[in-house]
This record gives structure tokens, sequence and C-alpha cells, in this order.
């Protein structure tokens, strides 16, 4: 069963439909094949994009949805209960926008962000790499002036959609100040020096392409960094929030499809001559996934609403992102075990969905990093303050 | 061209449907009301004939508050604006009554073409295009896979169980399809946003000069008399092959009248 949803407006609850019918009759009967031969579906994502889902919470004179992130997170979650790689990519793509959508100069925007936003081209983000993953400012590709471009060298890993992106936004070292030192820009993929490795050899969502960008002597136009040189480590911060709250998103819906599969089975297959929902040993391990979806779902919800109302929710975004992702390991986990043996086969695809939750408890800061963000703001002053929205 | 699409608001077909007790009309508050899929065949070759011969595309539909959901579904795939006929006295009309309000609607709207999907899901009388057109005085083009409109020629290719019939007809005129028609678009979120802004008429019968006496549970022709929930369906009998399964394959469908 789909997840029961409140929506603010009637249009967004019109996107919702529009969502689960792509879902259902474009994506679903898709995904099995694609993530078995590690195949990425490229154009899924045209299809995603031609109806408007690559550009959603970015503002409409640019060419986005203007859709809060309320209404953003539950579409990508809508897309995550029958395929996590899509949702993962739509997420990172929307990730790929954030530097130039909120840091560029007008001009930039202009010039750009349409296209970007419009459907037809996909983006990738390029902050991590091999040496620095939890640690960003520990960053070794560098860029360096020269006339009215930048050169840059270096290797960026575990990029999503690497070479088969459009364009790059990438972080790397203007200068050696370790914060302040880094800068951000926007790469089309065709520059010379911008290669992919070959795709890492992935446990789940392997069809969702993940690849070390290589940057041999890439010659970037000053005109093309975001922002001021030196401020790509706060650009990259600032945006590692909204990723955080997408990547709850799907984790919710991973663990909301993986909870669909085991109800769905468990009205069906029967032991000692009743249907296995009836044993009340089986019931509740299926009541307490539903409980962990509900909760993934309220606390990513009330965190995204926090983002709409312009107030802080990076340590709100850090729960979101531990619970849901905890949590659609925990339901996916369980999952397989309502399905017992045929769970643990290749043949149903909750196996597939314990293989996916795991790299979300890892990737876009692992869990251990979350929870290093929350306890940090436990002793923040200025907690417990009353604030009052939409009046 | 001034293309007027008919859509009607059905229960899902993925859901169990009910008729009320009271009335035994479908009890349309009870399901989750879709499109009715034919229709969307319908809009989008209406979208279609529209982007290669210019005009407009109107939706019309009659139902009851709720269908508006169904209107603004055909406005966020392009429609240019729609008209909702609705009125308590419309509920529980039959076929009949259902197409002489349909018509005096259209009457009012002016058409070149109609188009509508063959049938619809609840029902599945198939007899509106038919009654329509008769009422319209415009000729019939029912069943259509293939639409092309010349100048004022309009000609299908009408499916049959043995291939199609070309048919010919001069607009205006009112054409059913079928699904093999097309492949409907979905809407886009742009779509979805501009529906909001493209008119909606509401007709009440008044308006459309519909008789109130003429429409309605009161005035229908067809009556159900009492209905029954469908028996769950019978376990099946497994045969064990033999050598001899042909044959008691063949005496199980002879048993049925299949053979």
């Amino acid at each position: 069963m789909p997840a029961t949803r409140t929506l603010p407006t009637r249009e967004a609850a019109d996107l919702i439909d529009l969502t689960r019918a792509l879902a259902s009759k474009e994506l679903a009967p898709r995904a099995a094949e694609a993530e078995s031969e590690e195949r990425f579906p490229r154009d899924v994502f045209l299809t995603l994009g031609r109806a408007g889902l690559l550009g959603l919470p970015y503002p409409e004179e640019y060419g986005g949805g203007a859709q809060p992130y309320e209404v953003y997170l539950q579409v990508l979650e809508e897309i995550a209960t029958v395929w996590s790689s899509v949702a993962v990519g739509v997420s990172v793509h929307a990730l790929s926008c954030y530097g130039l959508a909120a840091y560029g100069t007008e001009e930039q925007r202009r010039e750009w962000l349409p296209d970007m936003l419009g459907g037809e081209l996909l983006g990738a983000y390029c902050l991590s790499e091999p040496h620095a993953g939890s640690d960003p400012a520990a960053m070794r590709t560098r860029a360096v002036r020269d006339g009215d471009h930048y050169v840059l060298n270096g290797a960026k890993a575990w990029t999503t959609h690497g070479g088969h992106a459009d364009f790059y936004t990438v972080m790397a070292r203007t200068s050696d100040h370790r914060t302040r030192g880094i800068s951000c820009f926007l790469i089309p993929a065709d520059t010379p020096g911008l290669t992919a490795a070959p795709p890492e050899r992935k446990m789940g969502l392997t069809g969702s392409t993940t690849a070390t960008m290589h940057l041999e002597d890439v010659r970037v136009p000053v005109h093309r960094r975001i922002g001021e040189e030196g401020q790509g480590l706060a650009i990259a911060l600032s945006s590692l929030d909204s990723g955080r709250l997408g990547i709850a998103a799907v984790a919710t819906g991973l663990a909301q499809g993986a909870l669909d599969h085991a109800v769905r089975y468990a009205q069906e297959r029967e032991t000692f001559g009743k249907p296995i929902i009836e044993h009340q040993g089986l019931a509740f391990v299926l009541a307490d996934m539903a409980a962990a979806v509900e909760s993934a779902r309220a606390t990513t919800l009330a965190a995204a609403r926090l983002r709409d109302h312009g107030l802080p929710f990076t340590a709100e975004a850090s729960v979101a992102k531990l619970v849901a992702t905890d949590n659609a390991m925990k339901v996916t986990t369980d999952a397989v075990q309502v399905l017992g043996g045929y769970g643990y086969t290749r043949d149903f695809p909750v196996e597939r969905y314990m293989r996916e939750a795991k790299v979300m408890q890892i990737f876009e800061g692992t869990n251990q990093i979350q929870r290093m963000v929350i306890s940090r703001t436990l002793t923040r002053p200025g907690r417990g303050g009353i604030t009052v929205v939409g009046e | 061209m001034n293309i007027v699409v008919c859509v009607k608001q059905v229960p899902d077909t993925a859901t169990e449907r009910k008729l009320r007790p009271d009335d035994k009309t479908l009890d349309r508050d009870a399901v989750d009301g879709v499109v009715n899929e034919l229709d969307e065949y319908a809009v989008e070759e209406a979208l279609r004939l529209k982007e290669a011969h210019g005009g407009e595309v109107t939706v019309l539909t009659m139902g009851p508050a709720k269908a508006t959901e169904t209107i603004r579904k055909a406005l966020a795939m392009g429609a240019d604006k729609a008209v909702h006929l609705s009125d308590d006295a419309l509920h529980g009309s039959d076929a009949l009554s259902t197409s002489y309000a349909m018509a005096q609607a259209l009457k009012k709207i002016g058409f070149d073409l109609v188009i509508l999907g063959s049938e619809s899901t609840d029902a599945r009388t198939g007899v509106l295009a038919a009654m329509l057109a008769e009422r319209l005085g415009a000729p019939q083009l029912t069943l259509a896979r293939k639409v092309e409109v010349n100048g004022s020629a309009i000609a299908i290719e009408r499916i049959t169980d043995y291939g199609y019939d070309k048919v010919e007809a001069t607009l205006p005129a009112v054409v059913s399809v079928v699904e093999k028609i097309n492949e409907p678009r979905y809407p886009s979120f742009k779509g979805i946003m501009a529906a909001k802004k493209k008119p909606v008429e509401a007709l009440g019968i008044a308006d459309a000069s519909v008789d109130a006496s003429a429409v309605g549970l009161a005035a229908a022709y067809s009556e159900v008399a009492e209905f029954a929930a469908a028996p769950p369906r019978a376990a099946g009998t497994i045969v064990k092959d033999e050598g001899d399964g042909g044959v008691k394959a063949a005496d199980f469908l002879a048993s049925k009248k299949f053979i």
C-alpha cells in the first residue's frame, strides 16, 4: 500500500499522483533487471526530467518547480519506493545544482540553471577524495589560476553519475588554507582532461554508477567558478544538510517498498493453515517495520518543514538521516526475514533492498558523522526556542 | 479545429466497487476516482490533432463535484479549457439520458470534432459515441485505431474482428477511440501548474438547456432490479496428466460449452 500523505497544495497532490504513475509504469517494471545487469538507466532520468521532476526544489524563474522540501522529499520517497538508485540520482542531481542556485551570480544562474533544471541534463557532485571522505577539508585536488582560467588536477572519489553526467560541480583547493582554501567550479562533462575511472563494483545500488573522476590539466574559465575563491567548503557544507534530507527521504521510500513487499507476501504465504500475517509473531515484526517507516517519514518531514520556514535545520537533518537510514537497514533486514528462504534469493527484491539500505548508513555523511553533528548541538545556546510559523 | 474531448471519472478498477443499497447506483464516494483509461487516449488524440492542425481542445465531463480531479488531469496533459456539467438532477442517468445531457452541452460549447473513449470501465455500455452522434446529427466514426483529418474531411481505421474498416466522413463528427490509437502522454509538473490557471466552466442542467424530467434516476429507461456480490472464486480442479490430459482438457471445455 502506498504511504498515506498530507500535502500543502492541490498541485502537490497532483504531483504525487504523477510520480506514482511514473514510478509504477515506467520505473518499477525495469528496476530489477537494470540492477542485476548493473546498467545505469540514463533514459529514465530523461523521462523524469521531461515530467519536471529534476528541478522541483528550485525557483520557477530558472525553470524549477518552486516546491518546498516538504513536497520535493515526498516525491523522492515515492521514487525510492520502487527504485532507490534512481531516487539517489534525483537527489544527487538536486545537490549538483545547489551551489549555482544558492551562490552563483545572477548572470551565472541565468546562463546555466535553466538547462540544468530543464530535465535534459544530469549533474554530478565531486567533493570526496580517495583519502578525504568524512573530512573534506583534507582534499588535495588543486585549481591553479592561469590567466582567465583555472587549471585543475587531482581525483574525486565516489562520484554518482561519474562518466554519465553532463556537468560536474567540483570542489578543489585554490590555496593551502585548510577550510578557506577551497573553491567551487561548474565543469561541463566534455571539458578536456576530465575523465571517469571504471565504475566501482558495489554491493548495492548497482544501477547507479559510482566512479572516481580524474582531472588532468582541466582548464576551467574563471567565470565558471561558483561563489568567491575560498568559499567552496562553505558551499559544500551548506548543501550537505539539504542532501542529507534527500537521502533520509530515499531511505524512507526504500523502507516503505520493503514493507509493502513483506506485507503482500505475508498475506499470500500460508503456514499451519493460515496466512503468515495472521501469526502474531510475524505480524508484530511487520508492525515494528511499519512503525519504523512512519517514524522515519515524520522525522524527515519535520526537518524539511524547518528548512521550508527558513529556520536552522542542521541538527534535525542529521537526526533525519540517522533515523531514516538506520530504520531502513532494520526494515529491509526484517523484510528478508519475513520472506524467509525466498527473501534470501535474487528472485525476490528484498535482498536487493537490504544491500541498498547499507550504503545509506554510509554516504552523505556516515551515521557516525551524523551523531557527531547532533551531539555538538546538544550544548549549544539557543536550544528550546519557540517559533511561530504560518501566521 | 475546435475539438471537444469527453472524459469520465470512473472508480479505480484496482479497487472493490460497490453499488449503493438505497438507489442501486454506483457508490462513487466509496472509491478513488480515476480518469476512464480509454478517455486518456481520447485526450492524447485530441492533443495530437491540435498540434498537427491547430485549434483548441475543450474537456467536457459530466459528473459530481469530485469529477474536477479528472478535469485537472486532462488540463495538465495539455487541454486548453474545460466544461463541467454537474447537477444533482443528473444523478442516476442511464446511457440514453446521459447522451441527451452531454449532447445539449456539446451544442452549447460548439465543436468541429468530438472525441471520446469507446467505453468506460464502470458501465461498459459502449454506446455513448453512437448516441451522441445521433442526437447531434453528426456522423459517427467509432472504435478508431487511427484518425486522419484533412481540411473538413475525416477518416478513421475502425477495428473489426477481421482487421479494420476505413470510415470517412465530413466534419463536424463524433469519434470514439480504442487503446491501439496512441500512447497517452504523462502530464508534466509544468502542465499541472498551468492547469490551475485554465478556465473551467461549470454548467448546471438549466445552463445547458437540459429538461430536468428527461434525466436522472426517475427518467432512466433501464433499472437495476436487484444485485448481489459476486461469489468468491472457487478453487480450481487439478487434473493429473496420465497420458489422457488432452482428452480431459477437451472434456472440461465441452462441459463448459466452450467447444
